[in-house]
Formats: C-alpha cells, sequence, structure tokens
C-alpha cells in the first residue's frame, strides 16, 4: 500500500453491506456530498460498493475513512474499506477489452450484412458492382477479424504452444482461412464472399464469452465483498497504555494488541498477559475452547471468549500454522491434475476430424475432378466454414452463463470456470464439522438433565442476560425455546473477565460462570467433551449446563440426500472423538474420522483419488484448506476462514446446506444440456457438410445455417431456468 | 448504381459514428453499474437538496 503513487490514493472504495433500494443511493451520495473533503461520491448498485473521489488537497488517511464510515453508520448502513486488489483489474480489464472486442464485431456485422443482402438479393447487380461491394466489405471484415479475434488467437496459439487443442484452435483457423478464402475471392472477383459469416461468427462468441466473463467475475466480487466485511480493526496497544483503533492490515511484528472478550484475534502472536479461553474452531474444527494465557501461541482467527488479552504480534517465521497450511495447500495444488475442460475435449475430437474431411475434400476434388486447384481449395474451405464451430463455441459458456446466475439467485457463487464441469463427475463427498455441518453456534445440549430444571434455566438465563458471552446468548436462546421468561435482576450483575457473573436474586448470591468460579472441584461432574457453564446458588447444589454446537437445519436431509444416491459421504473433523461420533450418529454417517490434522484430511483425500474416487470437499476452517484444495471440487459456506474462501470453487452463502445440494443438480443438468448441445451442433454438421464438400455452399446457406444453430443451442441453455431444484424440509 | 458512391460510404459513417459513441460509453464506465442506472434516471438533483433541507429543519 506504501508503494501506490499519490493520485491512486485519491479514490477510495467502501463496501457497503445491504445496498439495495434506489433509496440507498440518494440517502448515501447525500450525506457524504456534504463533506467538504470529499469530491465525489458514488454507489456503484451492482458491485454494492461505494467509490469516495477526495478533493486533490486532501490526504486520505485512516481518519477520513473512518470518517464516512461512521457517516454512514449513522444513516444505518455499516461500511468496510476495500482495497481493489491487482486480480480485480485485470478481471475489469479483461472484461473491458472483451466488450471492446464485442461492440467492433457487431458494428462490423451489421455493416457487412447490409452490403451482403444487396449482393444476395440484387440478382441484377453487375460485376464490377458485386465486386465494389465486396472489397468494401473486407474493408470492414479484415480489420475486424484481426481484432476481435484477438482473444481467440491467444488462447488457439498457447494451447498450441502447450501441444494441446482446444476450442480456440479450430475457431481461429476456420476466421483466419476463410478471411484469406475470401480475400483470394475478392480479387478474382468470384460471386462467393464469406466475410459476414466470419464476423457475424466473431460476434455470436463474443457475446457468449463476454457473457461467461462478467458472470464469474461478478461471482469473485461478491466472494470479495464477503471477505471485506470481515475486515475488522485491531486495537493497539501503546507504551504509555493509550489505545489506538488501526486496520488489520497496518499491523507490523513486535506490536502489542488488545483483544477484549468476544473479539476476534487480528494476527498471530503470543500473549503477554492475560487469562482467557479461545475458541479455535475456525482455524482447528476442535469445538471446546482451549485455555490461554501469558506464553500462549495464538492464531488468526481465532476468537477470545472472556478476559482481555494482550497480545504480541510475531512475524510470519515460516512455522506458523498458517505457513504451514499455505505450504500444505501448495502441496495439494501440484497434485491436482490439470482438469481438461468439456470443450477442449471435445475440440480435441472435432478439430482433428473436421480438419480431415477438409483436406479429404481438397484432394477429392483435385484428384477426381478437373476442377483446378483454386476452386478445389473454395470446396475444402467451405467445409471449414460450415462446420466452423459457432454452436459448438456456444455451447459451454451459453450453459455456464444460465448455471451460474441460476445458482447465484439460490446463494451459491460459481468461482471457478470449469467448477460445474467438476462438480457433475462426484461420487464422494467429504463433509468437514465444525461450523460446515454445525453453525459454530453453541446449543443447550443436556436440558433433559434432571438438574436444568426450568427453574434454574430461568435463572441462569436472567444473570446471563446482560453478558455477550456466547455461551450466556445460548443460554437465553435455550430460555425462549422453551417459553421460559426471564426475571428482571434489580441488583447490579457484576462480571469478572475469564471466570463469570455475579449477582443478587430475592436475596440469594447467584453466581454464573466455569468451575473455578463457582468453587466446584475438577472431581466433581467430569467433563471434556463439552463447553459448560455452572450455575451456583447459595446453599443449593450447583447445576451444569453443557453446549454443544447448534447442526444446521438441515445437514441431516442434505447428507441423507447424497446416501440415497448411492454416494460415498464420509465425515472428517478436527474435533475429539466423542463429539465427531455423536454428530457421525446423528446424521446416520457410517464413516468417519476424528481428529483430523489438515495432513490427514489431505492424505484420506489423495488415497481416495488414487482410487479414482472423485471427491467434493464441503469444508470451512483454515484447517480444511489444503483438502478444499486437494479435492476434485470444493464448496465453502460464506462464513469460512479466508483462505479456504479462496481455496473453494464454491461458496454458498445460507445457513442452509440445501445450496449444496442445488449447485450440484444444476451442474448435472448443466453437463448434460452441454451434451446436448454437443449432440446438436453434430446433427447440424452431418447435415451440412455432405453440401459443402460437394461445392454447393452459398454464403447465404453458410449465414443461416450459423445464426441458426447459434439459437438452437442458445434456447436449449435456457431450459436451465425451469428445471426443478432441490428444497429440504424444515426441521 | 451510381448512388452508391456515396452512399456507401455515408452508412459506413454512420455505422462508425455508432460504434465510436459505443466505445465511448464503455470507457466513460456507463456499464459498470447497470442495475444502479436504472434508478438514477428518476432522480431529481433538486429533490436531494430540498429533502436535505427539510430534514435540516425538521432537526
Amino acid at each position: 500500500m506504501h508503494q501506490a503513487s499519490p493520485e491512486m490514493f485519491k479514490i477510495e472504495h467502501f463496501v457497503v453491506e445491504g445496498l439495495h433500494c434506489p433509496k440507498c443511493i440518494r440517502e448515501i451520495e447525500g450525506t457524504l456530498s456534504e463533506n467538504d473533503k470529499i469530491k465525489n461520491a458514488r454507489v456503484n448498485l451492482s458491485t454494492q460498493r461505494l467509490a469516495v473521489e477526495w478533493q486533490q488537497d486532501v490526504e486520505t488517511s485512516i481518519e477520513h475513512s473512518e470518517e464516512v464510515i461512521s457517516a454512514l453508520d449513522k444513516i444505518g448502513f455499516r461500511a468496510f474499506p476495500f482495497n481493489t486488489s491487482k486480480v480485480d483489474k485485470e478481471a475489469e480489464k479483461a472484461s473491458k477489452s472483451l466488450l471492446y472486442a464485442m461492440g467492433v464485431a457487431g458494428f462490423a456485422s451489421a455493416n457487412i450484412m447490409l452490403l451482403s443482402v444487396s449482393v444476395w438479393g440484387g440478382g441484377d447487380m453487375n460485376e464490377s458492382t458485386r465486386s465494389m461491394m465486396h472489397w468494401v466489405s473486407a474493408l470492414i471484415a479484415l480489420p475486424t477479424a484481426a481484432f476481435s479475434g484477438r482473444p481467440f488467437y491467444k488462447s488457439a496459439w498457447s494451447a498450441l504452444k502447450g501441444g494441446r487443442l482446444n476450442m480456440d484452435v479450430p475457431i481461429s483457423l476456420a476466421v483466419i482461412l476463410t478471411c484469406a478464402m475470401s480475400l483470394f475471392q475478392t480479387y478474382l472477383q468470384s460471386d462467393h464472399t464469406y466475410y459476414d459469416a466470419v464476423v457475424m461468427l466473431l460476434f455470436f462468441l463474443l457475446i457468449g464469452r463476454y457473457l461467461d466473463q462478467k458472470m464469474r467475475s461478478h461471482a469473485h466480487s461478491v466472494a470479495r465483498n464477503l471477505m471485506s466485511y470481515k475486515v475488522s480493526k485491531a486495537t493497539l496497544l501503546h507504551e504509555d497504555g493509550t489505545t489506538e483503533d488501526i486496520a488489520v492490515e497496518m499491523l507490523v511484528p513486535g506490536q502489542i494488541v488488545q483483544v477484549i472478550a468476544g473479539g476476534k484475534i487480528p494476527a498471530d502472536g503470543i500473549i503477554v498477559s492475560g487469562v482467557s479461553d479461545i475458541d479455535t474452531s475456525l482455524v482447528t474444527g476442535e469445538t471446546l475452547p482451549v485455555k490461554a494465557e501469558a506464553e500462549t501461541v495464538v492464531y488468526a482467527g481465532t476468537i477470545n471468549i472472556n478476559g482481555t488479552l494482550n497480545i504480541k504480534i510475531t512475524a510470519t517465521t515460516g512455522n506458523t500454522l498458517l505457513d504451514e497450511i499455505i505450504e500444505l495447500m501448495e502441496t495439494a495444488e501440484q497434485g491436482r491434475a490439470k482438469y481438461v475442460r468439456l470443450a477442449d475435449r471435445a475440440a480435441s475430437i472435432y478439430a482433428p476430424l473436421v480438419h480431415l474431411l477438409s483436406a479429404a475434400t481438397f484432394l477429392g476434388w483435385f484428384i477426381f475432378s478437373n476442377i483446378g486447384w483454386e476452386l478445389s481449395l473454395t470446396n475444402a474451405i467451405a467445409v471449414l466454414i460450415i462446420t466452423c464451430p459457432c454452436a459448438l463455441g456456444l455451447a459451454v459458456p451459453v450453459v455456464q452463463v444460465v448455471a451460474s446466475s441460476r445458482l447465484f439467485k439460490s446463494g451459491v457463487l460459481v468461482k471457478a470456470a470449469d467448477g460445474l464441469e467438476r462438480l457433475a463427475e462426484i461420487d464422494t463427498v467429504i463433509f468437514d464439522k465444525t461450523g460446515t455441518l454445525t453453525l459454530g453456534q453453541p446449543e443447550l445440549a443436556n436440558a433433559d438433565d434432571e438438574d436444568v430444571s426450568s427453574f434454574n434455566l430461568e435463572l441462569a438465563a436472567s444473570v446471563a442476560k446482560s453478558s455477550s458471552h456466547p455461551l450466556c446468548r445460548a443460554l437465553i436462546v435455550a430460555c425462549h425455546e422453551r417459553d421460559i421468561p426471564t426475571i428482571a435482576t434489580t441488583s447490579e450483575i457484576r462480571e469478572e473477565p475469564g471466570m463469570g457473573l455475579e449477582t443478587t436474586i430475592n436475596d440469594l448470591e447467584v453466581r454464573l460462570g466455569n468451575r473455578e468460579w463457582c468453587g466446584i472441584h475438577a472431581s466433581y461432574l467430569p467433563n471434556n467433551r463439552y463447553s459448560e457453564l455452572w450455575l451456583k446458588v447459595n446453599g443449593a447444589k450447583p447445576v451444569l449446563f453443557c453446549f454443544k454446537d447448534r447442526m444446521r437445519v438441515d445437514a441431516h436431509d442434505v447428507v441423507g440426500w447424497f446416501i440415497r444416491r448411492k454416494m460415498k459421504v464420509i465425515l472428517l473433523s478436527g474435533d475429539r472423538k466423542d463429539v465427531v461420533e455423536e454428530a457421525a450418529e446423528e446424521l446416520g454417517l457410517s464413516r468417519y474420522k476424528h481428529s483430523c490434522k489438515p495432513q490427514d484430511k489431505i492424505e484420506i483425500i489423495e488415497r481416495m483419488k488414487s482410487n479414482g474416487d472423485k471427491i467434493l470437499m464441503v469444508g470451512d476452517g483454515l484447517n480444511d484448506a489444503p483438502a478444499l484444495r486437494a479435492a476434485h471440487v470444493s464448496i465453502s459456506p460464506s462464513t469460512a476462514a479466508e483462505v479456504s474462501q479462496n481455496a473453494a470453487d464454491f461458496i454458498f452463502q445460507s445457513q442452509k446446506m440445501e445450496t449444496i445440494v442445488r449447485a450440484y443438480q444444476v451442474s448435472v443438468s448443466s453437463r448434460k444440456l452441454v451434451f446436448m448441445n454437443f449432440a446438436l451442433a453434430a446433427i447440424y454438421n452431418v447435415i451440412a457438410v455432405p453440401f459443402a464438400a460437394a461445392g454447393l455452399l452459398t454464403p447465404l446457406v453458410a449465414a443461416i445455417a450459423m445464426s441458426a444453430s447459434s439459437i438452437v443451442v442458445t434456447a436449449n441453455a435456457l431450459r436451465l431456468n425451469f428445471e426443478k431444484l432441490y428444497k429440504s424440509h424444515e426441521a | 448504381m451510381d448512388g452508391l458512391i456515396y452512399l456507401i460510404p455515408i452508412a459506413l459513417f454512420l455505422g462508425l459514428v455508432g460504434l465510436g459513441f459505443f466505445l465511448w460509453t464503455i470507457k466513460n464506465g456507463q456499464y459498470d453499474d447497470l442495475e444502479g442506472a436504472t434508478y438514477r434516471a428518476l432522480f431529481e438533483e433538486d429533490d436531494i437538496e430540498e429533502e436535505q433541507k427539510q430534514k435540516d429543519k425538521d432537526d
């Protein structure tokens, strides 16, 4: 960030949560326009972002950004600073250059069509006029083919250099040869030129490419927004005891940060002072909080549950957990075979076939007739033109666009270009537990215990009301679910960080907190399975409340759906044995493994992969990231750790898991439609090729055939919108 | 057919003007926020100011 030139600093981007209505635009822009440091503020409703342009003489600084954020907060919007990355800019550039290419091709095809129609229609047109028309067409078509064809030439060239064939090879070849032949025919003043066909082909294909690119960059942009929501501030503790809020990215090793109860630890470090419990579930999958005190090493992304901690930030020395994860991810990446996309697989059969046919046409005419090499070549190229892979080139992107937008509406972001194709092939699903099958929120587990009477629950919840501790909130939820009212306490509730709460109700001293706080010996009702809270009322027997991680409402349905489809469903968790066993039993899973380290998850996946299994990995934690990379295809919830979210091919945004089934259904239907489109293209070729080889192809027929096949393929893809998608039953 | 001598250049010129305009709109960022643009068309600058004044009065 420091290297950026001052001009680049003048525009700052923010992500704004909950932007959806026209009123939002007006309110935000109106409010910010009152700030005289801001030259211009503009909301982008499509990307949910706000661009603020500062006045020339205003230095951008964190205070100024804070000013914007707090101004928006006042009118009810939550905004987060957003750093535009290089990747975003490149994607935007790619999208713009495709749009340019498409615009030029559109202009050219319209104008050439104007000339072509008059040639086709003007039967009485004399030869010199027609020739002029052709020359004018050439004047438009050749620069267009050179400019708008670049995306195809580039991709074809890099494929050929790598010794592969992709769909762009036959497309590029068809475009170049058709242009060359048409120019030759124009020079000979003959009446068959195909400028219109070539430019139209480019136009159609570019539309497909552009939409595909747009859809994917939209998914990426939403995914990036989701991540920005998590970017939080850290509280920096200065040597003189004062604190300052700074952005997490600005932290440097050696600084000391203060993390209050309930806060997220911003960076890897060592605890300097303070005692607390730490929730490491997002990092290790372990649900039981870990005790932390001075000298304990803590990781970014873990949550400080109670007690304030002062943490000294450590540099990424190469042996932190994150480093280890990244190393594992790189290994996993190398082990992943390069996936050959369907279109390219089709091209590798299709291209040689077409080129052979074309060569055979040339040789056939040249040897067995006396029309001369020019006409033989013309017929051979006519074969190439009519088989020009317009429908084939559109077969995949059109389906992809329809599928992605359908999934987007169901809350699934398709991040990987070939993700849908890979998802359709799976035969094994591996789930992570914490945060994936469960929500990562505690829930009262022992409500049926005799001790946990509604009276005790009521009492505990009344004390818990004032605390933001996750277990306290779980207690209140448990009360609500059972319609138990809480008592309004008149006396003050005292909270001891890291220990518990204390108050007086009906002249009785009541304590709610950990064992130590309530003075209970470790041997009394030992428990290392659940998170626990104790309730101690003066003179009465202490009551134990146990909490477990709340299962997603439709986890059971979704797991069952995959099992019914004869897929192998496996649970791999970093959590402890009995917790994983209980979850597996609840879900009806017979295959599970507990206490998995990231390495273990990868090893299992690699072993299954070598047996030919195609694995869908569903996971969210940092510890799942390497596994997400290693698997054939992967899905993460939007609550996942940032590294995992980057590693996953899909992201689902809802609390429910039914979206995973939907993504699978859409991918399977897409695959079916892509194959059907391939078949349609093949049928079309089988009919058209003989005519072309016989030398009966006229430019008019070529133009009509090409448009018709493109329209058929597109219409076929749109059928995906009528597909019925899975809906889980409400629990 | 003589008319073609100037009709074709005119047609091409008009087409080029259209293309130039389209490329300009891309460069100008007119396609960056299609959703927002649908609503912005309905805004009137004066309204915002007036509303603001009204708000200030209410405060």
